[in-house]
């Protein structure tokens, strides 16, 4: 195989892999802190990307024409109604349920999941929906037909995903609200005995996930210009995987397992065979779940006596 | 006490008997007739033109005096473009909604298994738009079609990619489905009889419902082909295209029926990625003569019967022909009466041979413009 296609092997695995990695952390941070599945939340990557759309459309509408601040502006408003989305989520399906048997709030998450598609298709179509593409700008290194191209939101993907691991990381190591936020999934009767808020700190969470998962909607929609009601289904699947994968309830558990996914897809596709890049990304998870139970960066769970 | 209890029983008795009575008179008046396909799920966009195509066909018949003075009601099953959902609305369909015949089913997966059920029940089914052989090819009496045959389409391509576009390295990319492999597979055992399958350089599956298929477009470029064909439907087809131009790849592209709808061109995200890719498909139906009317009544109500919209509104109009022809709701006189008659048709006239498929299908080529808009070609 020459360097030039496997390079652009890589970068298309980076790209896919990030993508993974900002929906995968809305599952890990839920898991981590209130030990359930989220399963609504490819759903809610899904009403962003129908966001992003109206957003763009509405802005052009009105004559601006800044693509810069066009695309600002949308990230912004579909982060914040995103966000509003998985505040409510957590609000009415899964907090009456705190303290019920494990299995009710993961039915309640499927409604939820449901009720989200079922939403969008009956307000929105069946039909596939879609953005034209905005920023045709390419990257090319090499001569010829030999060379390696990287596209501008390709390159947004990366970046912006790094950028606001990074930032996340800081929120949850450095802030008042990232201690409370560990104390919260530490021991949540300490923590509130000690004057925490934990519902306040849960719905925060539920909150960031969702911010991030606005975060992938607006790149993707960008970057592959379609969707539909249905996208948050494998998506989601596919997050949920790199969260496993990553160590479901460790924050840069998420985004390492989004990379590995993402890359193995993408290299097993290029070298092998593309029928068969899914058996082996899942062949990868169960065999890292054999040897580490836990994922890759999850901590082994202490039973508390 | 017990006087008002018992006449109160004695109400609920009537009641109840004249409950009865309705749903008998009402099962008289109308003609129960299933129309099943994706309703919901990623496909969905076909099981709305099913839908629309039916009802309309049941508004003009019902105009019209119905089915032998029957009104036809028309009942929704939703199979998502699954085969295990397929069987549980047939069976649905069929025991609790009673249906004397079916419109559907669309996926060529789904229509199989159901069919099978269809046709243990000897009740009638018509399918717009599955195209793959094996549906009329397993000898179940009952199971007609509206459309023409994977291995009459995909040779068509075939005949082009040798011919015409004189491909040197051909990669053939399918969805893993049913219809998608069957139409790729058809088109591959033409190349063998050209003696071009020496040309393919690759043949792989992509998974549908996925968005980024970048690692296999690197892989097509890494092959060197100058034409990929792709079975499968819009919704993958769409991003493929894209990000085969977006990788700089100026290679024909080919496809199917199920690649040729209006919504590729959202799917793509813009007609730049769509224009100059072909398609092979059932002929037009919007331009023919004989549908101008149905087109323009359902255009003024705010839809546009593209795709299979006007298979289905056919496919309910030969139910009703076969009905008032036959004068019977059983399933195995009708099939044996569309085999020997001529249907009109919104379509044109139609004839079925034994096996329920239709005697004149002619598939066309078409190329997309840079408008975002395809044109049929001139042979």
């Amino acid at each position: 195989m020459d360097w030039h296609i496997l390079a652009q092997q890589l970068v298309n695995g980076l790209t896919l892999g990030s993508i993974y990695g900002l929906i995968a952390i809305g599952y890990t941070m839920v898991y981590g802190i209130v030990g359930m599945i989220n399963f609504a939340h490819g759903d809610v990557y899904m009403v962003s990307a129908y966001l992003t759309a109206i957003c763009l459309a509405v802005l052009f509408s009105f004559g601006i024409d800044s693509l810069p601040f066009a695309l600002l502006a949308t990230l912004a408003t579909t982060m914040l109604i995103t966000a509003a989305y998985g505040w409510t989520i957590e609000r009415v399906a899964y907090r009456p349920l705190r303290s019920a048997p494990r299995l009710a709030p993961l039915i309640s998450a499927i409604g939820m999941s449901l009720v989200l598609q079922n939403g969008v298709q009956l307000s929105q179509g069946a039909k596939t929906q879609g953005v034209p593409s905005l920023i045709p700008a390419t990257l090319r290194f090499g001569e010829g037909n030999d060379f390696v191209q990287i596209t501008l939101v390709q390159l947004m993907i990366i970046v912006v995903s790094l950028t606001s691991m990074a930032a996340l990381t800081w929120l949850i190591q450095r802030t008042s609200l990232g201690r409370q936020c560990r104390a919260t999934q530490q021991d949540r009767r300490m923590a509130a005995i000690l004057g925490i808020n934990t519902d306040r700190i849960i719905s925060t969470v539920f909150v960031i996930g969702a911010a991030m998962a606005a975060i992938a909607g607006v790149l993707v929609t960008l970057n592959y210009g379609s969707f539909d009601f249905y996208i948050g289904f494998v998506t989601g699947i596919k997050a949920f995987t790199a969260a496993v994968l990553g160590g479901i309830g460790s924050l840069p558990g998420a985004m390492l397992g989004g990379l590995i996914l993402g890359l193995s897809e993408a290299l097993f596709s290029g070298m092998v065979n593309t029928d068969y890049k899914d058996v082996f990304a899942f062949s990868l998870l169960v065999l890292v779940l054999i040897f580490r139970p836990t994922g890759l960066l999850g901590k082994p769970e202490v039973e508390k006596v | 006490m017990n006087q008002p209890s018992f006449s109160r029983c004695l109400l609920a008795v009537a009641l109840a008997g004249g409950l009865g009575l309705g749903s008998l008179a009402n099962a008289q008046d109308t003609i129960k007739i299933g129309v099943a396909g994706p309703m919901t799920g990623g496909y969905a966009a076909f099981g709305e033109q099913f839908w629309r195509g039916a009802s309309q066909a049941a508004e003009d018949i019902n105009a019209a005096g119905g089915v032998d003075g029957k009104q036809i009601e028309l009942i929704k099953g939703d199979d998502a473009c699954e085969p295990k959902q397929a069987t549980a609305v047939a069976n649905r369909l069929l025991d609790q909604d009673k249906v004397a015949a079916v419109v559907g089913h669309f996926c060529s997966s789904s229509t199989i298994p159901a069919s099978e059920v269809y046709a243990d029940a000897g009740v009638l089914v018509i399918t717009p738009g599955s195209t793959n052989p094996q549906v009329t090819e397993r000898g179940l009496p009952t199971v007609f079609r509206m459309c023409g045959r994977d291995d009459q389409q995909g040779p068509l391509a075939a005949d082009f990619i040798v011919n015409e576009l004189k491909a040197k390295k051909i990669a053939v990319v399918h969805d893993k489905d049913t219809y998608g492999q069957g139409i790729a597979d058809a088109m591959r055992a033409r190349l063998k009889e050209l003696n071009a399958d020496d040309r393919v350089v690759l043949y792989e599956g992509l998974t549908r419902g996925e968005k980024d298929f970048n690692a296999l477009v690197t892989k097509i470029k890494a092959a060197g082909a100058d034409t990929v064909y792709f079975g499968g439907l819009y919704n993958e087809a769409g991003p493929l295209l894209r990000q085969l131009r977006e990788q700089g790849l100026k290679v024909n592209f080919l496809s199917g029926d199920g690649s040729l709808d209006p919504a590729i061109v959202t799917t793509a995200g813009g007609p730049q990625f769509v224009e100059g890719a072909y398609m092979t498909s059932v002929r037009e139906a919007r331009n023919i003569a004989s549908s101008q009317e149905v087109v323009k009544k359902m255009k003024e109500a705010g839809f546009d019967p593209a795709g299979f919209t006007l298979y289905a509104y056919a496919a309910l109009e030969a139910i009703a022909a076969s009905m008032n022809g036959a004068k019977t709701g059983d399933g195995m006189k009708l099939a044996e009466w569309l085999k020997s008659h001529t249907v009109p048709t919104v379509l044109g006239p139609k004839t079925w041979d034994a096996k329920g498929d239709l005697n004149e299908t002619s598939f066309s080529l078409f190329v997309w413009g840079p408008d975002g808009n395809y044109t049929e070609m001139q042979k």
